[in-house]
C-alpha cells in the first residue's frame, strides 16, 4: 500500500514544500473546502449527536466483526452474490483476476476504490494482460499522468486546470484549439471517452462505503455518475471492501448518510449514492462478487488504543483542516492513504519497521484539529502520540536515548533555584556566538533539529528573576 | 464459489485472527441516538423544493389535475421528441405528440442513448437533503433507465416526501427487504474534482427537472 520505496516523511516533504504551483493549489482547494463544510455542518443543529452514534456504531461493528462477517456472508449469498475472503494484497488480486480471466476480459471498468489502489490491483491485472479503466475524472487525470493520487476525495487535488489540459490534449491526441482549461470542458472530455467504456466493457470492480450485515446491501457514495454506470451497466459486478467497512444495519445508514456527505464533499448529499443486494433479477449485473480483505486490518484491530483508525469512512475532513497536510500536500506521506488519517493508518497497517512508517506519526503539529472535525471522532492526536511512543520504544537506542538522558538533567537542574539561576547565566554567555537580533536561528550539532524549521527566541539579557529584584529593591528605596 | 479451498482456508484463518484480536465475544451496543428524527419544518413542500433548486436542478410546483400539462410543457422546452419511459407509467403522463422509448428488461442499454430524456416518478423524497429517491419499482423503471438518457424529468407527489434521513430510512426499509435496489439522487451528476469547482453533468444526466404534485 505505500508506494514503491517511499522516503521518510520530513524528506518527502521538503521536495513538494519546494514546489510553488502545488503549494497554491492545495491552499486555493484545501480553504475552499473547509468554508463549504462549516456552513453544512452548522446547518445541522445535532451534528455532535450524530458523531456520538456514528462513533457507537462504529465501535460496536469491531466489537461484533466476526459475527457480523459471518452474517453479511450469508445475506449476500442468499440475496445471489458470491462472497470471497482474502487475507491479503495477493490473495485479492488473484480472486479478482481469476473472475476476469473467466470472463476473458481484456478490459475491465473501475470505480474510484482506495482500497484497490492500496492492494495494487490495477498492476496485478497487468500482468494478466487486462488493462484497468479508472472512471473517476480524478483517478482518470492521475492514470494518465502515472501519477499517484494525493487526496482521498479528489485524488488530483495537486494538479490544476492548466494542468489537467495540457494532459488531455496529450492524452486523448486532441487540437490546443478544440479544449479549453474550463473544468466544464474538461469534464465533457472524459464523458464521451467513458461512455463507449461504460456501454462495452464487461467487468467492473468497484469499492465499498458500507455493506449492511443485516440484509446484504452494499453501498457506493459518489458524485459524477461513473459510479452508477459501473455498479449498473456491466454483466459481473467484483465489489472489494476491507473487513472494517461492516454495519450492522440498514438504519445506521441514516447516520452515516449523514456523517459523510457534509464532511468530505461539504454537501448537504452527494449526488449519488447507489445501494444494491446482490444481484437483482432483471436490474444491473448478474454476477455479483463481494471480497472482504484484511491486509493488516487484524493486526490494527488487535492494538486497543490504534484500532480506532479502523472506524474510518473515508471522508478526508481531516486533510482538508490539517495544516501539515494543507503545507505539503499528499504524496509526502508515501501512502494511498495521506493526511492526518494516513499518518495513524499506514504505519499500523504496514508495522513500524521501515524509516518511513517510523516518520509518520511525526507529520502533525498535534493541533488537534482533525479530531475535532472527525465524523465518527476518532481521536488521531492520541493515536499519533501513542505511535510515537512506540516509534521511541522500537528504536530503543541513538537520538531517543539521547533525548531521555538530556531531558533528565534538565529536570535535575530545573529542580533546584541555584542550579536553575546558574544554567540562565551560563546560557547567556554560551548563545552569544549564536544569537543574531532576539532571535537564534541555527543551532549546532544534534540541538538542530530544533531550529531546522523555526528559530529560538535568545535567553533574554535579564530574567523574570532578575526584573523581579529589582522592582523589590527599588520599592525599598522609594516606598 | 470460484476458489472454494482457497477462500474456506481464508475465511477460518481471518475469523480466528479477528476473534483473537478482539478478545472475549462482546454484547451488541445501544447506540446513543439524541438525533434528530424530525425537522420541525411544517412545510416540507417548500423545503423540498428549496434544497433541490441549490442543487442547479429544475424545480416546478402543480396540482395533480394539471400534471399532463405541466410535463408536457417541460418536454417541449427541452425539445423533446424520443422519450424514455418505463413501462408502467401512468399513460395520461405521456404527451401525445411523443415518440416513446419503453424500458423492458433485455434493451440494451445503449438503446437508451437515442433518448433525449427520461420520465418517471419516484418512492421518497427527503426534504431536508432535497434527495430524490428511487427504488425502482412502480413508474421508475430499471437502473439503467435513469441514468443513460441525458436528462431527466421526475414526479414528486407530496405524500412521497419526508422530513429528513432518518424518516427516508425507515419507509425505504420495505423496499431493500424485499430485494430492490435503491438510488439516492441529489441535483444532476456533479464533480469537483478540478480544483474544487463545481460542475454539473459528468456522467449520469445533466439536466434534472422535478416536478413536485399537490395533492
Amino acid at each position: 500500500m505505500p508506494f514503491v520505496d517511499p522516503k521518510p516523511y520530513p524528506a518527502a516533504a521538503r521536495v513538494a514544500l519546494n514546489d510553488p504551483q502545488l503549494r497554491r493549489n492545495l491552499g486555493k482547494a484545501t480553504t475552499a473546502i473547509r468554508e463549504k463544510r462549516l456552513r453544512v455542518v452548522a446547518e445541522l443543529p445535532d451534528w455532535q449527536a450524530l458523531r456520538d452514534a456514528g462513533a457507537a456504531i462504529k465501535t460496536d461493528a469491531m466489537n461484533r466483526l466476526p459475527e457480523l462477517l459471518e452474517q453479511l456472508e450469508v445475506s449476500v449469498t442468499k440475496a445471489g452474490g458470491q462472497v470471497h475472503w482474502a487475507r491479503d494484497a495477493r490473495e485479492a488480486n488473484q480472486i479478482v483476476s481469476s473472475i476476469v480471466l473467466r470472463h476473458r476480459a481484456k478490459e475491465v471498468i473501475k470505480i474510484k476504490s482506495i482500497t484497490t489502489d492500496e492492494i495494487g490491483l490495477n498492476d496485478a491485472l497487468e500482468l494478466h494482460g487486462v488493462t484497468a479503466i479508472e472512471t473517476d475524472l480524478a483517478e482518470l487525470i492521475v492514470q494518465l499522468a502515472h501519477d499517484h493520487p494525493s487526496h482521498i476525495l479528489v485524488p488530483a487535488i495537486h494538479k490544476n486546470r492548466a494542468e489537467i489540459r495540457e494532459l488531455f490534449l496529450k492524452s486523448f491526441n486532441l487540437e490546443p484549439a478544440d479544449l479549453s482549461d474550463e473544468p466544464r470542458a474538461l469534464a465533457e472530455v472524459a464523458r464521451r471517452y467513458l461512455r463507449e467504456k461504460f456501454l462495452t466493457v464487461p467487468v467492473a470492480i468497484s469499492g465499498a462505503n458500507f455493506a449492511i450485515s443485516e440484509t446484504g446491501t452494499v453501498g457506493v457514495v459518489e458524485s459524477e455518475g461513473n459510479g452508477r454506470m459501473c455498479l449498473t451497466l456491466p454483466k459481473v459486478l467484483v465489489s472489494i471492501m476491507g473487513i472494517e467497512k461492516v454495519l450492522p444495519s440498514l438504519r445506521d445508514l441514516e447516520v452515516m448518510l449523514q456523517l459523510l456527505p457534509r464532511s468530505s464533499t461539504a454537501e448537504r448529499m452527494n449526488p449519488y449514492t447507489s445501494l444494491w443486494t446482490g444481484v437483482h433479477a432483471g436490474d444491473g449485473p448478474q454476477e455479483f462478487h463481494l471480497v472482504l480483505l484484511d491486509n493488516g486490518r487484524t493486526k490494527v484491530l488487535e492494538d486497543e488504543v490504534g484500532r480506532q483508525a479502523l472506524h474510518c469512512i473515508r471522508c478526508s475532513a481531516c486533510l482538508n483542516v490539517c495544516p501539515v497536510y494543507e503545507r505539503a500536500g499528499g504524496h509526502a506521506y508515501g501512502s494511498v492513504y495521506p493526511g492526518p488519517i494516513g499518518a495513524i493508518l499506514t504505519p499500523q497497517l504496514i508495522g513500524l519497521e521501515s524509516e518511513h512508517a517510523q516518520s509518520l506519526p511525526f507529520a502533525s503539529s498535534l493541533c488537534g484539529a482533525c479530531y475535532e472535525v472527525c465524523p465518527v471522532k476518532i481521536n488521531i492526536p492520541e493515536i499519533l502520540v501513542y505511535l510515537r511512543g512506540e516509534v521511541v520504544h522500537k528504536k530503543g537506542n541513538s537520538f531517543f536515548n539521547l533525548e531521555a538522558a538530556a531531558m533528565k538533567s534538565v529536570a535535575w537542574v530545573f529542580m533546584d533555584k541555584t542550579r536553575y539561576e546558574f544554567a540562565q547565566k551560563a546560557a547567556r554567555v554560551g548563545q552569544m556566538p549564536l544569537v543574531k537580533g532576539n532571535t537564534i536561528s541555527s543551532l549546532p550539532g544534534i540541538m538542530s533539529g530544533w531550529t531546522n524549521s523555526r528559530d529560538l527566541p535568545a535567553v533574554p539579557q535579564k530574567s523574570f528573576r532578575d526584573l523581579w529584584r529589582e522592582r523589590a529593591a527599588a520599592k525599598r528605596v522609594h516606598p | 464459489m470460484s476458489e472454494p479451498r482457497d477462500t474456506a482456508t481464508a475465511r477460518t484463518a481471518m475469523l480466528s485472527l479477528i476473534r483473537a484480536a478482539i478478545g472475549a465475544p462482546k454484547a451488541a451496543l445501544e447506540i446513543p441516538r439524541q438525533y434528530r428524527l424530525e425537522t420541525g419544518h411544517t412545510d416540507l413542500t417548500s423545503l423540498l423544493e428549496e434544497r433541490i433548486a441549490d442543487y442547479r436542478a429544475t424545480v416546478h410546483l402543480c396540482n395533480s389535475s394539471d400534471l399532463p400539462q405541466t410535463i408536457a410543457g417541460i418536454l417541449e422546452r427541452l425539445g423533446v421528441t424520443h422519450l424514455a419511459i418505463p413501462a408502467d407509467l401512468p399513460t395520461d403522463w405521456i404527451p401525445a405528440n411523443l415518440e416513446t422509448l419503453v424500458d423492458r428488461a433485455d434493451l440494451e442499454p445503449r438503446h437508451l442513448e437515442t433518448a433525449d430524456a427520461v420520465l418517471t416518478g419516484c418512492t421518497v423524497a427527503i426534504a431536508e437533503t432535497g434527495t430524490i429517491v428511487l427504488d425502482h419499482s412502480s413508474a421508475q423503471g430499471r437502473r439503467a433507465l435513469t441514468l443513460i438518457p441525458d436528462r431527466h424529468v421526475c414526479i414528486v407527489f407530496q405524500m412521497q416526501i419526508v422530513d429528513n434521513l432518518p424518516a427516508a430510512i425507515s419507509r425505504l426499509t420495505s423496499s431493500v427487504t424485499v430485494g430492490r435496489p435503491l438510488t439516492f439522487i441529489s441535483g444532476p451528476s456533479a464533480t469537483s474534482d478540478i480544483e474544487l469547482s463545481r460542475v454539473e453533468g459528468v456522467h449520469g444526466p445533466r439536466v434534472l427537472e422535478v416536478v413536485i404534485v399537490r395533492e
